[in-house]
């Protein structure tokens, strides 16, 4: 399969970012998302509000985004590279754009469904989906500050208004207001680190910052070491790391459900792949400075996320903690900082991924315009009720705690991790164990919503569920066989996660960082 | 002069974050906000004078950034205004675990 791909990829471009024409091709998958949601926003404004019109901007979104991941899948077919310049064409940016594309898809045809169900009239919060999206294919793209800051702004921005989306409710407001201002507060963080690093290196391009470290020694330098302890922050508050998630819960619970289910996460894959990216290319050399504190932060949130998640009855701010969790998790793949680790990390993020928005798409499933049916006392004797739903929200559950076969790919996702931990240069056994441990932790309430599906009786006075919606039904289904099918022959998605690794490159030489062998 | 930019700066960004932190009303957390960002801006301007025009236009895109965040923000804050008649956090708690 590589080998053929090399064949049909023979002349392997090198594209030279400086000349505008190569450097269209270079972002022409994120152009085509872009024009796509400009003209589709036209037509969103061009009729009146109406269920109908809402779910045909619905469908038209859905496409548009589906175009993309066509020319992004062509486009990473074509094994182009680029030397230095402001964007990065590597399988690492395809890979992730795959994932965004992907959560993109179901984000859409969920919130058809729900804002049919709730009332809201409103096309434009599919279009608001596409260009979230164009900012996180600009983040996992972004091999300069100024451009990477822009595609945080510019996916940020759309969704502050996307969890305001309804109108009528309170707590989607509340969840906005939080959400904006302590996004806010992040991003200035970022900026002043942005801007301190920029005062330390005199470059924002992340190969020029890689290289100057080096060649200048800056090792020790205050203004860069403060700059990076600031990103860190700011890019804490963006994945939600403990101790910086304190809004994740509140925001969670607020937002409408669908929106949850891709915040939870695509906009954490896209902070996650830009901060990758950032670490490994431009702060490679820093590896001993930034090393403990990234293995603070994973720590901390694995144990903070699964600990709080216990004692959660909602169901949204259940998984709201459990995502802080998995955050932990990542974080580890992070800090091992190896090529491989870019592999699992991406393996991870699609397992996550499906799984995440699959047990939003069951909640969702169960809810109706008057009762949200978001707590766990709702799912009490769903196996009596709707086998199917019950059925597969164990699969999720599962797949989450990591559990081999039932779980699919969540066992290959936790042990990928696992061994990129340990085969890393400094090997983080510590890390390693405490992964596991928090594992065992999250199965306390992961098995906790099985056992009340299956074993517990359904309320009394309960009233009839009602049917889910045919998109929610579409996306619960595709979640599980995804799932099932990738734990059974993780192949297909091993090779694509790999794709990933061969190019993040500039893979820095000095530090503790080996070459990746038996790749 | 560079250095005692970076320092107003510097200055001006901790009283921006002490505001953040100390302060409940949506609008002044926000002014805040716009403190940081402006102070951000101060040391890019201060630091292209070393190092050439990129700090300058980074300056440019901050503001435009901004400005479609102030754009957003009134809007939310309008929108949480309607439900609650009030603007002030502490009032603000629905969403609590």
């Amino acid at each position: 399969m590589t080998a053929l791909v090399a064949q049909v990829a023979a002349p392997s471009r090198i594209l030279n970012l400086a000349r505008p024409g190569e450097l269209s091709l270079a972002i022409a998958p994120d152009l085509v998302l872009c024009g796509g949601a400009m003209l589709l926003l036209l037509y969103a404004a061009w009729r009146p509000e109406s269920v109908a019109h809402q779910r045909r901007v619905g469908v038209g979104a859905m496409a548009v985004a589906l175009a993309t991941l066509v020319a992004v899948v062509l486009v990473s077919f074509l094994g182009w590279s680029s030397s230095g310049g402001p964007v990065a064409v590597d399988g690492f940016r395809w890979a992730s754009d795959v994932i965004f594309l992907l959560a993109a898809i179901v984000a859409i045809g969920l919130a058809m469904d729900y804002n049919a169900r709730e009332g809201i009239t409103a096309p434009e919060s599919h279009v608001l989906i596409l260009f979230a999206t164009v900012g996180m294919m600009i983040m996992a793209a972004a091999r300069d500050l100024m451009v990477l800051f822009l595609g945080i702004e510019t996916m940020s921005v759309a969704v502050y208004v996307l969890v305001g989306m309804n109108r009528r409710s309170a707590r989607s407001a509340e969840g906005a207001l939080k959400y904006f201002l302590l996004g806010a507060f992040s991003t200035a963080f970022l900026l002043y680190g942005i801007a301190l690093v920029y005062g330390a290196t005199g470059s924002t391009n992340l190969s020029v910052i890689g290289g100057r470290i080096s060649a200048l020694s800056l090792l020790e330098s205050p203004m860069l070491l403060v700059g990076v302890a600031l990103l860190f922050v700011g890019f804490g508050f963006k994945v939600a790391a403990a101790p910086f998630h304190m809004w994740a819960p509140d925001v969670y619970e607020g937002a409408p459900t669908p929106i949850t289910a891709w915040m939870a996460a695509a906009v954490k894959a896209a902070a996650f792949a830009a901060f990758l990216r950032l670490l490994i290319e431009a702060f490679g050399h820093l590896y001993m400075a930034w090393h403990d504190a990234l293995w603070w932060l994973a720590a901390i949130t694995m144990f903070v996320g699964n600990l709080v998640a216990l004692q959660q009855r909602n169901l949204k701010r259940m998984l709201a903690y459990s995502s802080i969790g998995h955050t932990g998790f990542l974080l580890v793949a992070a800090t091992s900082a190896t090529p491989q680790a870019a592999g699992a990390f991406l393996f991870y993020l699609l397992a996550y991924t499906l799984a995440t928005m699959g047990a939003f798409a069951v909640i969702m499933a169960l809810g109706s315009g008057e009762q949200p049916r978001e707590n766990v006392e709702d799912f009490h004797g769903l196996w009596n009720e709707r086998p199917g739903l019950a059925v597969a929200m164990t699969v999720f559950m599962l797949a989450m705690l990591g559990f081999p076969i039932f779980g699919g790919m969540g066992f290959f996702a936790k042990w990928y991790v696992l061994q990129a931990a340990l085969d890393a240069v400094a090997p983080q056994t510590r890390l390693a164990v405490m992964l596991v441990l928090a594992t065992t932790i999250s199965a306390g309430y992961y098995l906790h919503v099985v056992m009340v599906m299956f074993m517990k009786p359904r309320p009394e006075m309960a009233p009839p569920l009602p049917a889910p919606g045919q998109m929610a039904r579409a996306v619960i289904v595709a979640t599980v066989v995804l799932l099932l099918a990738f734990g059974v022959f993780p192949d297909p998605a091993v090779r694509w996660a790999r794709s990933g690794t061969q190019l993040v490159p500039a893979m820095p030489a000095a530090a503790a960082i080996p070459a990746p062998a038996g790749q | 002069m560079i250095p005692e930019a970076l320092a107003l700066s510097a200055v001006l960004f901790t009283i921006g974050t002490i505001g953040v932190l100390t302060r409940r009303n949506a609008i002044v957390i926000f002014m805040c906000v716009e403190l940081m960002l402006n102070a951000v801006n101060l040391t890019f301007v201060a630091l292209s004078k070393l190092y050439g025009v990129t700090g300058q236009v980074f300056v440019v895109f901050v503001m435009t950034v901004a400005a479609a965040e102030a754009a957003v923000g009134l809007a939310i804050i309008i929108a949480i205004f309607r439900h609650g008649q009030t603007v002030n956090l502490k009032n603000i708690n629905l969403l609590k675990g």
